[in-house]
Formats: C-alpha cells, structure tokens, sequence
C-alpha cells in the first residue's frame, strides 16, 4: 500500500510498525507532527504503547534509556536545541547499552531563533557513541527506523535517524508502507540479555574506577565497529523483503567517474539530477552519499576515493574553527592512503538556505577550475 | 507482639556510608516497607557512593543509576517500560536533596503533574554531601556549609519542597525521619499500595557535613521533629494535611542548633529569629492541618 506523507510521519509510522512500547517526547518546531501523529495511534489503540508525555527532551531520553533498560522497545524524536538539551544522556544511553531510536530533524541552532534545516544539531553529537543515519526522502525515513531498531537491538547501541527540517519533515512524498507482518518478520521481538529485573537484581552503571572504565569503552567502540558490517546486512536483508536495499553508502554514476561529488541527506539527493546535468555535458563525475555516518564508513570511503582525480564533499554543516564535518571525516579516512584525490570542502545552506542543482552544478565548476586545495572551506552561497 | 518493622534485612552489609550515615538508615528501612519486588534509581547522590564501587551492589533489588536531574523521569520510563510488558512493580527514584529540590525538580515535577505510578523517595540531608558540603536548596536559614561560609552563611530558608509537592495534587505524600522508624515504615508501606506518584521526604542527618557527632545522628533526627524544625506529616492528594506525630513538650531549636558544628556561628539573636520563623512555619501547617495544638 501506498500513502502520501510527510517525512514527520514517515518516523511515527517507522515506530508504529516496528511496535515501540514505551514513546516518550516533547515537542519542538519542526518535529511536532511525529508525536502528534503517535498520540493518536496510541489513543486509538492502531499501536500498544506507554506514551510518556514529559516536560523536556531530557526527560524524554531519560525515560526512554530507563524503559529500554527494562527490556522494551523505546523511541522518541526531537530537533536542535532538544537535541543539545539531551547531549547527557545521549551518553548515558550508550554507556548503558540502551538501543533506544529517535528522529532527529535536522535544524540550525540558535541564536538567532531559527527553525530551517542545518545538520550541526545531530553532528555536535557524533563523539557520543550513537548511531546516525541521514535520509534523502521519505521512504528511507520510514524504512531506516525499522532497521535502526535490528542493528541498534544487536549491537546494543542507540541510534538516530535523522531528516532535513521541512525538506522532508514537512514534505509529503509517496511512500510504500510496508506490511506488518513483514516487519514482524524482519524484527522480532526485542530481548534485552542484561536488564532490570526484579528476580534478578543487578545494579547498572554504578561507580567504576580506572581499572575497569577503560575496558567499557574498548567494547563500545567493538560494537559500533561490528555495526558496520550490520548496518550492510541489514540493508540487503531489507531489501530482500521489501525490494529496497539499503547500505553505508549510496552511489550514482560512479563507473568511470574522474570526481566525486560527496554529501549527505537531501543535498545528496539533489545532487543526483546535478551529476545527470554535467553527465549530459560529457563531464565524468559520479555521486557518493553518505547514508551511515556513525559508524563512518571509512573503508568505503578510501576505496572510492582510490580511483578518482577529485573529491568535493558539501556540508550542510559546521564545525566553527575547523571546517565542514562530513569533509573532515572525509579526509581523515583518506589521509593515510597511497592513492587519493585532492578533497574539497565546500560549506553551503546554512540555516536552511536553500541548496538546489544549479548550486551543486556551480560548485562543481568552480572546483575543476582549482589545481589544489587553498582552503578547508570553499564557502558557497554565503552574501558576505 | 507483632513487630511493627519487618524483620527481613534487603539491604546488605558492605555499604560505603559514613559512620552515622542517616541516608543509610532511611534506605535499610525503606527496603523493608517496599519488599523485594522494587527496581530503584539513583541520580548523582551519596547513594551513588553508597550502593559500593561496581560490581558490588547493597541495595540487593535491581538499580538503575541515572544522571543528577532525572531521577523522576528514569523512574517514569522503567515504571512504562513494566507497564508495557505486564508487570507489576514498585519503581523508586531515590535521590539525595540537591537532586530534588534543585537539579532535579524539573523532573520531578513533571512527573508528578503526571501522577506517573511512580515512588519518589528524597532522602534529606540538607546539602551537597556527596561533592562536600555545598548549600542546597534544602540548606537551612544561616547554616554553614563549605560554600556559605560562617562570615557569609545561608541567606535563605530551606525550600518549602512539600507545599511544592502537595500543589501538585498527587495522592499522597508523607515526611519521615530515621529517628521514627514505625511511622516512616507505615508510611511507605501506604505510599506503596496507592497507585501514582507518590513523594517521601526522609530526614537523614549527615554528620560530616553537619560537623556533628555520629552517635547524635538519632538524637538529631529527634530533636528535628521534638522541635518542631521538621514536623512528620502527610498530605493526601494536595488537600488533605496531617500531622501524624504530635509533639507532647516542644524543645526550644536551640536544643537542635548547639549539636551541629554548621551552626556554631551562630549568635543569640539567630537562634532567636530562628526560633521565630519555626514558630511561624508551625502556625501555617496547623493552619492546613486544621488543628490548633
């Protein structure tokens, strides 16, 4: 079945199918209509679970890692400064294993008050262990939750599914719902190996010292490293069910492509009918979109970069001091390899502006002019 | 006879507590009235200490440890995450007073504005205890602590967090002292039965960081009460207030202030003023209560 929907819904109905039991959330421009829409599938019994209405998005994580630490599937959605507000516990639901799943719309930070689309909100938490997918239209939305949940439930680590603000939260698209009991089929229940139970008492994260604290980190890293391969597996397997398989990365035109064009999300998207331009053109250039970017798909990377003469990755994103942030995960996969390209970074759409294919084409331009990098920062569109 | 405090021990031995550590006390007997079937949660406390270094765990029910200002909504999420599967149990936040009357009220309060079927328990000790003695909201008017110092102590009075508590209408809320163990013990055993968020105030002397004695910790804890400094009541859904411990001859606060080394600052006239103000603060919960005594 096919259904017109927002990207907002696109997660509610992720949540739904994939039964979330406990919900808990607080609502922020531009996530609102996600728990809107699950208030009424809880109200009206279309899903069975405890939503928890709370009083801040820090409550709403905190609930959220204590409900999953009892064993049920959890999820919440924010945006921004919701986002910032929960950085604590982000931390603590990685270091308490708690897969939770949560939609963030991506949203600039304020001040000034903005509301329009940015990626810095879910990338100033990259360090914190979670998982992040970025998204290039609804179904992906959709379809990333409920894969979210069956690498999250294996590797015991939360993840975030992310969506740009009102390019896709608020932009109704087609999308195939999936059948339940398909779903029911590639996600089964959730069981939790360690956690609180009352005929089992343990106590969870109580106070550990040097000698014990690091060996908890070396595991972490273990199991967002194992993710890597699952996030693959449960890509394919997605699509074996469903006929849309998923990965790390996506890429287009890549065959004989002299550069690459990297980015994520919905500027990714768009520039797919940029490379279709400069293709027309007789111009050998092909698309790399960053779908997975925690865990960074770092061999992916280097090995598609081997064979290239350029690289230009456009970041939606900053990161003050430093440069783009996809451009400097870029790099820094690169940096220790034999063969590799001259990599671009090119900062654009900040606060929402938009980002459309005669920009993506512009770049690209302007870049094939540059014999080398001058620069960590080719800022594009910026009326300065 | 029928003993009017289980006798079952929850708790174990081992614990980290200081020597006359009244939080201690408070967890032994609140273990006792909410039996084993309890999951509790702790927010950065002294409890947190406490509980002993992992693996070690003395509370002997599941813990949950969970940042400072959320101890409500961690217990509102493991309270769902059982509703959700079926099961029945008593979910506790237990947290020390910085982590409800300051850091965690928010928390707090959005909980019980729910009446999340939740018990939170705030064991009272007056300060940051855990950090070293930093003022709380719960510190008392002209207390010392390590950041009201004795040539500028407390300005403010202790934070009235029980009339906050009760303007929440949530079904039952009760103070409690480790100097009276049958009736802090009925009270919890009450608060376990009544279903939504139920809110326990337990004061818990610290003799560290009231620079007292610890053999005075249950004379301390009595003369709170004998004085009228913390009276034990409890509050049925916001409304109906009681005093459940009536006090036959009223010691002056003097009696109270001299034990504690965070007083000894004091002069006579703020031991008067004082006075004064436990006077007044008696005369607005008799009002409530609705009894003159």
């Amino acid at each position: 079945m096919r259904k017109v929907i927002i990207g907002n819904h696109a997660l509610s109905y992720g949540a739904m199918l994939s039964r979330a039991q406990v919900i808990a959330a607080y609502p922020i421009t531009p996530q609102t209509e996600v728990i809107e829409l699950l208030s009424e599938m809880c109200a009206n019994g279309e899903l069975d679970a405890k939503f928890i209405k709370v009083e801040s998005e820090h409550s709403a994580m905190t609930a959220c890692v204590g409900a999953s630490a009892t064993g049920v599937r959890t999820f919440t959605a924010t945006s921004a400064q919701g986002l910032a507000l929960m950085h604590e516990v982000l931390h603590w639901a990685v270091g308490a294993r708690t897969p939770v799943v949560m939609g963030n719309i991506n949203r600039a930070m304020a001040p000034p008050w903005t509301i329009w689309t940015e990626q810095t909100d879910s990338l100033s938490q990259r360090d914190t262990g979670w998982m992040q997918i970025y998204c290039q239209n609804n179904q992906e939305v959709l379809d990333s939750v409920i894969q979210a949940y069956k690498v999250a439930e294996q590797v015991k680590l939360p993840a975030m599914v992310i969506l740009a603000a009102f390019v896709l939260s608020h932009t109704s698209e087609t999308v195939e719902m999936p059948e339940q009991e398909k779903v029911d089929e590639f996600l089964p229940p959730y069981e939790l190996e360690y956690k609180i139970d009352p005929d089992d008492p343990h106590a969870f994260g109580g106070l550990t010292g040097p000698d014990g604290y690091f060996e908890l980190r070396y595991i972490i890293q273990k199991a967002i490293e194992d993710a890597i391969p699952k996030w693959e597996e449960v890509g394919e397997e997605f699509g074996k069910l469903f006929g849309r398989s998923y990965g790390l990365v996506e890429t287009y035109k890549i065959e004989d492509a002299k550069e690459l064009i990297i980015s994520s999300a919905t500027v990714a998207s768009t520039a797919r009918s940029a490379i279709d331009y400069l293709r027309e053109k007789g111009k050998k250039v092909g698309l790399l979109r960053i779908r997975v970017f925690r865990p960074f798909p770092a061999e992916k990377v280097k090995s598609l970069l081997s064979a290239i003469d350029k690289a230009i990755v456009i970041d939606r994103n900053i990161s003050f001091g430093a440069s783009g942030i996809f451009y400097q995960e870029v790099k820094a996969a690169c940096y220790n390899e034999k063969n590799k390209p001259p990599i671009f970074g090119v900062i654009t759409g900040l606060g929402g502006r938009d980002v459309g294919k005669k920009d993506i084409i512009d770049i690209y331009e302007y870049v094939m002019k540059q014999d080398k990098v001058e620069s960590d920062i080719i800022w594009k569109g910026v009326r300065v | 006879m029928k003993l009017s405090i289980p006798e079952e021990e929850i708790m174990g031995h081992g614990h980290l507590a200081c020597q006359g550590c009244g939080a201690a006390l408070a967890m032994r007997y609140a273990l006792k009235a909410f039996g084993r079937n309890t999951v509790m949660t702790f927010p950065a406390c002294c409890w947190s200490v406490i509980d002993g270094p992992f693996p070690h765990s003395a509370v002997n029910v599941p813990l949950f440890h969970t940042c400072f200002e959320a101890a409500a909504s961690t217990a509102s999420g493991i309270k769902a995450g059982f509703d959700a599967q079926g099961k029945d149990v008593n979910v506790v936040a237990w947290a020390g007073d910085g982590g409800t009357y300051d850091i965690g009220i928010q928390a707090l309060s959005g909980a019980a504005e729910r009446n999340d079927d939740i018990i939170y328990v705030c064991y009272d000790n007056e300060a940051y205890m855990n950090t070293g003695v930093q003022r709380s909201g719960s510190t008392p008017y002209l207390s010392w602590t390590t950041t009201t110092p004795v040539k500028h102590p407390k300005q403010r009075p202790k934070k009235d967090i029980v009339s906050i508590m009760a303007a929440h209408r949530i079904p039952y809320l009760a103070t409690a002292s480790v100097a009276f163990p049958e009736d802090m013990i009925t009270k919890f055993k009450k608060a376990k039965d009544i279903k939504g968020t139920r809110f326990l105030l337990v004061f818990s002397p610290c003799p560290p960081g009231w620079r007292a004695n610890p053999e005075n910790t249950i004379k301390l804890a009595k003369l709170a009460v004998l004085t009228r400094v913390f009276p034990l009541i409890e509050v049925e859904n916001g409304r109906v207030w009681k005093l459940t411990k009536k006090v036959r001859t009223v010691k002056p606060v003097s009696e109270y202030l001299k034990l504690q080394g965070r007083f000894r600052h004091l002069s006579e006239d703020d031991v008067a003023v004082i006075q004064e103000n436990t006077n007044k603060d008696w005369e607005i919960l008799m009002d409530k209560v609705g009894e003159k005594d």
